[in-house]
């Protein structure tokens, strides 16, 4: 039970409690604190006619101002465009192999590469673009290249696909399966060789004479590969689908071969020139070999 | 706080009106007044409060001249002074660098303060001034009660220019209440508008002072005139104005007692060791005139209840109360008691800085201690301690941080790399800082990792070798992308890159990382 007295001093009413002999004045509030409250109340109906308040059925209700969180999401999109809009047409203008002659945009092309492969690449190439062996989606970050690593040939694959129905430019190569074509003891000296290209096991005559007759139009005589049909390299340490002898006699037997969809119409040019900058930067880019010295062959011509 | 509630000023007021502008000493005879109307000591009101709101009562505080007024002005200019004027110092830090001695440059995330420069890591510097200005408000608060509040606080320093500018423009503290109390006439008007139009000038001023910390100074006072400052300049000078004019104009005492969470603390901070203003009730009780005394002597105390105390208040309250909330102890009631004793004949210190510990021994007849004396007790000399501590830590720091600094990140996605000729390449993402106003060259070595050799994103694995040069500009952070390849048979292990600035002074900071393998962990 509160003990309510009057404070003798100031005359003063206490508010009834009473802490270790310390009791609490009941001294009016100032004026202005009151104003201040009211001043709350007219800010809030203010706000509530401005701005977006009340939730009804389906929405909430707009506000006088129709301002919305979406709206203002939008503008500040577009205000980053138009701030994106003048490298962008830097990047349109410049030919991707003249692109690391600019180190700054070259850096903003790069960036801007990473997040469209975030977006567009990270499904089959992984976040990490290490790609996959069980999957058989490349690395992109190795020296490793089926089709070339250099920055226009990656703008091409980009652009075009692998083994792309109904794109014209797209790459494409098919390796043969040799089901029946070889019998176990074959099979085992040819994979064999396969290995040895790489210094994984001991070359065998049988397996060269095999490789020889069935591979090497393709592959090359020394397993070097044929980046004009895609054909893989074998003399390396890198297997796209992976290295052990079951892996290689699955991949002889009934080979598969990756598809990569094409972007042109569905990612405009300058966005396919950034990720192929990007894509260049992960570690493994190649030089560009300028062959245009010899006004036959064009720039623009690939396999 | 100052309750009106019990004690009726008007008879003080009405008085004062009679007798504007009156000398100090003229008090002893208000004072005479006063108590003719006013007993000190009613009886308690028995009515109880109705109200829940109360009318502020304007604090007219008056003019008073003394030690600690004038401690306060000199401490109000000092501070005004650095506050203003530091912008406007310039230091040379090269070509690189900007030339002004105090600035904080959000944009590059450089805060420059005359010979240090803080970089955003090392914010712990901020974080160690701010602690430093929290236990020091603690040791003065436990030495001297609430002095920062009572001389350095920018609500008290402020707060005093525009009680000043309103004795300027109005007079002192009974024309004020005077022309408070008129009815409104053009003159009035007029008045008001002059006065609160030199208020803007000082909110305005004092918002333009604000901004000149985070530009440079002379361009940002150009750019502004002409109207091409950054929107920001001009909002945070708008808002500045107007808390300045709102707080330091208008709320004034308010702010100190029902805003400022620092009395609440205080009450905490204080203990009975700690000099505080106090009024020696003991001398000064009863209360009575000078003629009163004179007719019955040793009926009265010294207190003649001339009120002076409160009038020179700036938070308006009545320190013979007893120490309170509303008290910003900067002692100008002192000053003012000290001036009315000396009229009087009575020795001065009837209100004075005391602790409540001397008070009673004071008041048992024992001898008054010099006040410095409270100043050193074993709570002080911790805080000091901690204080002091915190800031040889900070200048130690300060001393021994180098201007080179190395971080690595290296990739964890992929973790390593296969490459084609069966070497195992990691990638890492390294940030070379650069503290120091000239471009520097510095190389980076790859240590303890046998065979290996790193490239770089700039120069390609053509050039691959133990070590790369890379030039970091003038105070920047260049981040490098880094390759090390191991020939095959690489296994998993730790190693260092080891940073060195190509210099007389060849800094090095080295970094251990790891170095990833295939068919390991």
């Amino acid at each position: 039970m509160v003990n309510k007295r009057v404070d003798q001093p100031t005359g003063t009413e206490t508010v009834g409690h009473e802490w270790d002999g310390i009791e609490e004045l009941n001294t009016p509030l100032p004026r202005w604190w009151l104003w201040t409250f009211y001043l709350t109340i007219v800010f809030a109906i203010g706000y509530v006619i401005a701005f977006p308040a009340w939730p009804m059925i389906d929405r909430a209700t707009t506000g006088y101002l129709g301002w919305s969180s979406r709206g203002q999401l939008a503008e500040e999109m577009s205000v980053a465009d138009q701030a994106r809009a003048s490298v962008r047409e830097q990047l349109a203008q410049v030919p991707i192999e003249r692109l690391s002659d600019n180190s700054e945009l070259l850096q903003k092309a790069v960036a801007g590469g990473a997040a469209a492969f975030k977006v567009n690449c990270v499904q089959c190439h992984g976040s990490g673009a290490a790609g996959s062996h069980e999957l058989g989606y490349p690395n992109l970050n190795d020296d490793d290249w089926l089709w070339g690593g250099d920055l226009k040939t990656i703008e091409y694959t980009l652009t075009h696909g692998i083994r792309q129905p109904g794109d014209e430019g797209t790459r494409t190569s098919a390796m043969p399966p040799f089901a029946g074509a070889f019998n176990p003891q074959q099979l085992d000296a040819l994979v064999s060789h396969v290995l040895s290209l790489s210094g994984k096991e001991k070359p065998n005559a049988a397996g060269a004479s095999l490789f020889a007759d069935n591979c090497a139009a393709c592959h090359g005589a020394g397993g070097e590969g044929n980046r004009s049909l895609g054909a893989p390299r074998l003399n390396d340490a890198i297997w796209l689908r992976g290295s052990s002898r079951e892996a290689l006699k699955q991949q002889i037997l009934q080979p598969r071969m990756g598809v990569m969809p094409h972007w042109q119409g569905r990612l405009d040019p300058v966005t396919i020139k950034m990720l192929a900058a990007y894509v260049h930067s992960l570690g493994g880019g190649e030089d560009f070999v300028e062959v245009a010295a010899d006004p036959e062959v064009k720039v623009d011509e690939q396999p | 706080m100052s309750n009106p509630e019990g004690r009726d000023w008007s008879a003080v007021v009405d008085d004062g009106v009679t007798k504007s502008n009156e000398p100090v000493s003229s008090a002893v005879a208000d004072a005479e007044a006063a108590t003719r109307r006013h007993e000190p000591h009613e009886p308690p009101r028995t009515t109880l409060p109705e109200k829940l709101y109360e009318k502020r009562a304007f604090v007219h505080n008056k003019r008073i001249d003394g030690p600690f007024r004038r401690f306060k002005w000199f401490v109000m200019l000092v501070t005004l002074a650095i506050y203003y004027g530091t912008p406007w110092i310039r230091w040379d830090r090269g070509p690189y660098s900007p030339d002004q001695a105090v600035l904080v440059d959000l944009a590059n995330r450089r805060f420059y303060m005359f010979g240090i420069e803080i970089w955003p890591h090392e914010f712990y510097f901020v974080a160690g001034l701010l602690i430093m200005a929290g236990i020091g408000l603690f040791l003065v608060t436990s030495a001297v009660g609430r002095a920062w509040c009572g001389y350095a606080c920018p609500q008290t320093v402020w707060t005093d220019v525009f009680q000043h500018v309103d004795r300027f423009v109005d007079g002192d503290r009974n024309a004020r209440m005077r022309l408070d109390a008129a009815p409104w006439t053009w003159g009035k008007v007029l008045r008001r508008a002059f006065k609160w139009s030199i208020y803007l000038v000082i909110g305005f001023w004092t918002g333009g002072a604000w901004i000149m910390y985070f530009a440079d100074a002379p361009t940002l006072v150009h750019d502004f005139w002409r109207g091409e400052a950054a929107p920001v300049a001009y909002i945070t000078v708008a808002v500045l104005t107007l808390t300045t004019v709102t707080l330091g104009g208008f709320m004034r005492e308010q702010v100190c007692i029902y805003m400022c969470p620092w009395p609440r603390i205080q009450t905490a901070m204080l203990d009975e060791k700690s000099l505080i203003v106090t009024y020696k009730d003991w001398r000064g009780e009863p209360r009575g005139s000078v003629k009163k005394a004179a007719k019955n002597p040793d009926q009265f105390g010294d207190c003649i209840d001339c009120t002076q105390c409160v009038q020179v208040c700036p938070t308006g309250i009545d320190i013979r109360e007893g120490p309170q909330i509303g008290c910003i102890t900067c002692a100008l009631c002192i000053d003012a008691c000290d001036r009315v004793m000396k009229d009087i004949g009575r020795p001065r210190g009837l209100i004075d800085y005391a602790t409540l510990e001397d008070c009673e021994r004071e008041a048992a007849g024992g001898e008054p201690r010099p006040a410095w004396k409270a100043l050193l007790r074993p709570r002080t000399m911790v805080y000091f301690g901690i204080w002091a501590g915190i800031g040889l830590a900070l200048l130690f720091a300060l001393g021994v941080r180098s201007h080179t600094d190395l971080t690595v990140a290296p990739d964890r996605n992929p973790p390593f790399m296969l490459m084609s000729d069966g070497s195992v390449r990691n990638s890492y993402t390294l940030k070379l800082r650069n503290m120091e106003s000239r471009p520097r060259r510095m190389e980076i070595a790859v240590v303890g990792l046998p065979g290996a050799v790193m490239w770089t994103d700039t120069v390609g694995r053509d050039q691959a070798a133990e070590t790369q040069t890379v030039t970091v500009a003038a105070d920047q952070v260049r981040s490098v992308r880094a390759y090390v390849a191991v020939p095959t048979g690489a296994s998993s292990q730790e190693f260092s890159f080891r940073l060195r600035s190509l210099d007389e002074k060849g800094e090095i900071d080295t970094v251990t990382t790891r170095f990833d393998a295939p068919g390991e962990e």
